[in-house]
């Protein structure tokens, strides 16, 4: 190096990465316990298309692919792509969803660092949208191992039987295609997806999310800002409807743990390049990731709104860092 | 006792190895005298001393070689008695290696000390204190080297509160305000006791970190046997950059001096230790600024202190510390802000407060540059509250006006931002090149706005010019037509054609008028003005001074 400082800490882009990976892993563990093994099928297929893909667009654009590979930037993308997908999606799905975050969102914008949008989310609501129906089918309860991967790999889908909607699925069908006699109580005593106080299962794989996150807040990678403005917005939208009317709006519970409410608070949100930056900013950004969330999932044509809601508040980011940039030293009274 | 203080903090901060205690377990020592020294003219902030003494020269120990030029610089003094051997530029200690006059001696051996009489500073007026600093080249001897004399005035205003004594010494390996404060904690005591009668503030904070319990522990006994008022030892918490001046002054008073604002202003003045104890020495003992404590340390055998005087070759002080055979490279300064040396044989000046010597290992180049992820790390860090990426993409994009906008230039370039990028991006290293660039381009504009108004001023002049060519004529003939119709009306010129030809008439008047002027001597177009064209020769000269000295104020960079 040939100016100051000459010593540095120790940190790099890919010590970030594998720790936000790390920290992802008590979610995958329970999400597999709790859904079965098709999840660790996505999250292989997923880091292979991204290294893949990475590899390639790398090699288009003249990058040092070994140092770029390394960063581990793909696997996280990867990762969330694999999470938020369905478990028992096909192939090509994960594969076509996958590929189109690394090439079109990430390296069509500049690679690293340069991605205005969260490229799993752009992956995830491409896919969406073109294959709404193949994109809300869970697992059900007691599909086995081979059933999943035969599944995944093209068996045929008998629907219903095998497969199930989320509990942010069943609901909002629940609620809009029985017309006024469903009401939240009848859908979730109804439906096989429901558990305690949302879907069945969910609640601990939220938990499980929810340590992951506390690590990352711990280890300083990111700060409370973003969970905690992205769970209240959610919350405290969901909380007036649901007091003013209980049957037909869901309680902040059952939002804040459904879905991937929490996954988004602590690890979707918080991609620092796509998101927010200043404290202030952090707070409106995911305050406002939070009610979009909550309004597509109550009056919205899909069943959830995390990813909608994450690019939509990435369009404002600029506008956002750019009116609450902090006081600098010195200049506090000023402003 | 001392009371428990509040103290304030700063936002941001790193925590790097301290790697202080090796180069503390010595005593300061002292240097042989070198072959030859190197005095440096220019040791300080402002302009550069003119020199006193002439090749062949015999000077003293102490004896002045550089008077200050203008009250913004100080002035410069002979290490040692001996002869001056050269009066010419040198290579300095400096990134890029830039040679600057320098007055070599050769001592004699003898250190003979120069005759002064004992300067009664409390029987003068604080003016005639301040000129007798500057004139014993007491300059910030943290490293700013801003000449001491300017500071030590409060502001007309504002009362001074706080005077700041800055022990804190935060930067790793560097330790020799430790080593000054365990040996010399009473003459540093002194020090800052002159600087509070100058300045009459009404509490003296020494700050220390707290990693220096010894230091500490010296300087509480030196101010109790003292006995100033107000006087105090405050030991703060130890993160880097807590001896930054306005860090500093933030912990201990919960006030913030803007970037461009002086700190006086708001009642607030920062020294450092090393200062304080130069100014008791020059106030009490007679002896200016002629060595200063040394750190050092790295990858050397004996890591040590010493005190060196101003003008020694740096080789000579790596050597006393025995470098270790794999030294890679010099650094002067600490590891966070310091900078390599272009050649060990620049002269230690006031400013070296560390001389280090690393290996690669010791100091790894980092790895490869990757994009910045917009982690926020560097923005966490920043004890200047700044949004150190925000900057870096602005520099990046040569975008200098936004990177003005988001406060550039309140960046003190500690290194936290580089220490702590995931990225390894070499965050500061954007920020020196884009002030530079804006330094130049100001520089330019200035040259360019002299040069419009010169233009605009000679437009000026020959429009001037052609109306009184004009008015003159156009008075010539006024005053021919006249000749020419008394000629016709009168009848009395015998020159028939003349008379019926006005225009012959002005043609014959014209020419007679030229040969006058020519029998005349040839006068100066400056010679006989009216005072009308007087007063617009003074504005232009004006405009020319303007010119000139805007130009100037714009070559040396902000402080």
């Amino acid at each position: 190096m040939n100016n100051s400082p000459f010593i540095l800490a120790p940190a790099s882009v890919t010590a970030v990465m594998l720790k936000v990976l790390g920290a992802l892993l008590p979610g995958v563990v329970v999400y597999a316990w709790i859904f079965g093994p098709g999840v660790l099928v996505q999250i292989v297929l997923a880091s292979l298309t991204a290294l893949a893909a990475e590899a390639a667009m790398l090699a288009a654009r003249g990058r040092p692919a070994g140092r770029f590979l390394a960063d581990g930037s793909a696997l996280v993308t990867a990762w969330l792509i694999a999470l938020t997908f369905p478990p028992i999606a096909p192939w090509w799905i994960t594969v076509g969803g996958t590929a189109f975050a690394i090439v079109v969102a990430k390296h069509l914008y500049g690679g690293l660092g340069q991605n205005p949008f969260n490229p799993a989310m752009v992956g995830f609501a491409v896919m969406i949208v073109a294959f709404p129906a193949l994109m809300s089918q869970w697992p059900a309860q007691g599909l086995s191992a081979a059933e999943q991967i035969g599944l995944i790999f093209g068996a045929p889908r008998p629907l219903d039987a095998i497969t199930a909607a989320t509990a942010l699925d069943a609901l909002r069908t629940g609620l809009h295609e029985s017309a006024s006699a469903a009401s939240v109580a009848t859908v979730m005593a109804s439906h096989p997806a429901f558990g305690q106080f949302a879907g069945r299962g969910w609640e601990w794989i939220a938990l499980a999310y929810l340590a992951g996150g506390l690590y990352l807040l711990q280890q300083r990678l990111i700060t409370w800002h973003i969970p905690v403005a992205l769970l209240l917005g959610l919350g405290l939208t969901a909380l007036p409807f649901w007091l003013a009317d209980t049957a037909h709006y869901a309680s902040p519970l059952f939002h804040l743990t459904a879905g991937a409410s929490v996954l988004g608070a602590f690890f979707i949100a918080t991609d620092p390049v796509s998101g927010a930056t200043t404290p202030r900013g952090k707070l409106i950004y995911a305050a406002g990731i939070g009610v979009i969330t909550w309004f597509v999932r109550a009056y919205g044509a899909y069943p959830d709104g995390i990813a909608f809601a994450t690019l939509l508040m990435n369009i404002c980011v600029p506008l956002i860092d750019m009116k609450t940039q902090p006081p600098v030293f010195g200049r506090k009274e000023r402003r | 006792m001392s009371t428990l203080r509040k103290l304030f903090g700063f936002h941001g901060g790193v925590k790097p190895d301290p790697n202080k205690d090796l180069s503390t377990r010595e005593p300061i020592g002292q240097l042989a005298l070198p072959d030859h020294f190197v005095v440096p003219l220019h040791q300080s902030v402002g302009g550069t001393p003119r020199p006193l003494v002439a090749v062949g020269a015999r000077v003293l120990k102490g004896q002045r070689i550089g008077a200050a030029d203008g009250n913004v610089s100080a002035a410069v003094h002979a290490p040692t008695s001996g002869r001056v051997v050269a009066v010419e530029p040198r290579v300095m200690a400096h990134p890029s290696g830039l040679a600057g006059t320098a007055v070599v001696i050769e001592p004699d051996g003898l250190d003979t000390p120069c005759e002064r009489d004992p300067f009664l500073w409390r029987s003068v007026e604080p003016a005639e204190v301040r000129d007798y600093l500057r004139d014993a080249g007491v300059v910030g001897l943290g490293g700013a080297v801003f000449p001491s004399h300017l500071k030590l005035r409060a502001a007309r205003d504002h009362p001074m509160q706080t005077l700041v004594i800055n022990g804190a010494e935060c930067e790793p390996f560097i330790t020799c305000d430790d080593m000054l404060m365990r040996e010399h904690a009473a003459g540093i005591v002194r020090g800052a006791a002159i600087m509070g009668e100058l300045m009459q503030p009404r509490e003296i904070l020494i700050g220390i970190e707290d990693n220096k319990p010894q230091a500490a522990a010296a300087m509480r006994a030196a101010v109790q046997a003292a006995a100033v008022r107000g006087m105090e030892v405050v030991v703060v918490p130890t993160r880097y950059p807590a001896g930054g001046a306005k860090q500093l002054i933030r912990v201990l008073t919960g006030v913030e001096i803007p970037h461009g604002t002086r700190s006086t202003d708001y009642g607030l003045q920062c020294f450092n230790t090393g200062t304080a104890y130069a100014i008791w020495q020059a106030l009490e003992q007679g002896m200016p600024l002629i060595s200063r404590v040394v750190t050092v340390a790295g990858n050397v055998a004996r890591p040590r202190n010493f005190e060196v005087r101003i003008g020694t070759p740096m080789g000579t002080v790596y050597a006393a510390a025995e470098p270790l055979a794999d030294t890679q490279r010099y650094i002067m300064g600490g590891p966070m802000m310091g900078f390599k040396l272009p050649t060990l044989a620049a002269p230690v000046q006031k400013a070296t407060n560390c001389l280090l010597a690393g290996t690669a290992s010791m100091f790894p180049p980092p790895a490869p540059e990757m994009p910045c992820i917009r982690c926020g790390q560097c923005a966490e860090v920043c004890p200047a509250d700044l949004q150190p990426f925000e900057l870096y993409w602005f520099a990046r994009a040569h975008n200098y006006g936004k990177a003005q906008e988001y406060f550039l230039f309140d960046c003190i370039e500690c290194g936290c931002c580089s220490y702590v990028c995931p990225s390894r991006i070499p965050l500061v290293d954007y920020y020196r090149y884009a002030k530079s660039e804006i330094w130049a381009r100001e520089r330019d504009k200035t040259a360019a706005d002299g040069a419009r108004l010169r233009y605009e001023a000679r437009l000026a002049r020959a429009e001037r010019d052609k109306l009184e060519k004009a008015a003159k004529l156009a008075a010539k003939t006024a005053a021919g037509r006249q000749k020419a119709e008394q000629a016709l009306s009168g009848g009395a010129t015998p020159d028939a054609a003349a008379a019926e030809d006005p225009k012959k008439a002005l043609i014959e008047a014209a020419m007679a008028k030229a040969r006058a002027q020519r029998e005349a001597v040839q006068p100066k177009n400056t010679d006989g003005l009216t005072v009308a064209q007087q007063a617009e020769i003074a504005k232009a000269e004006q405009r020319r001074e303007l010119a000139r000295q805007m130009a100037e104020n714009k070559e040396a960079p902000p402080e």
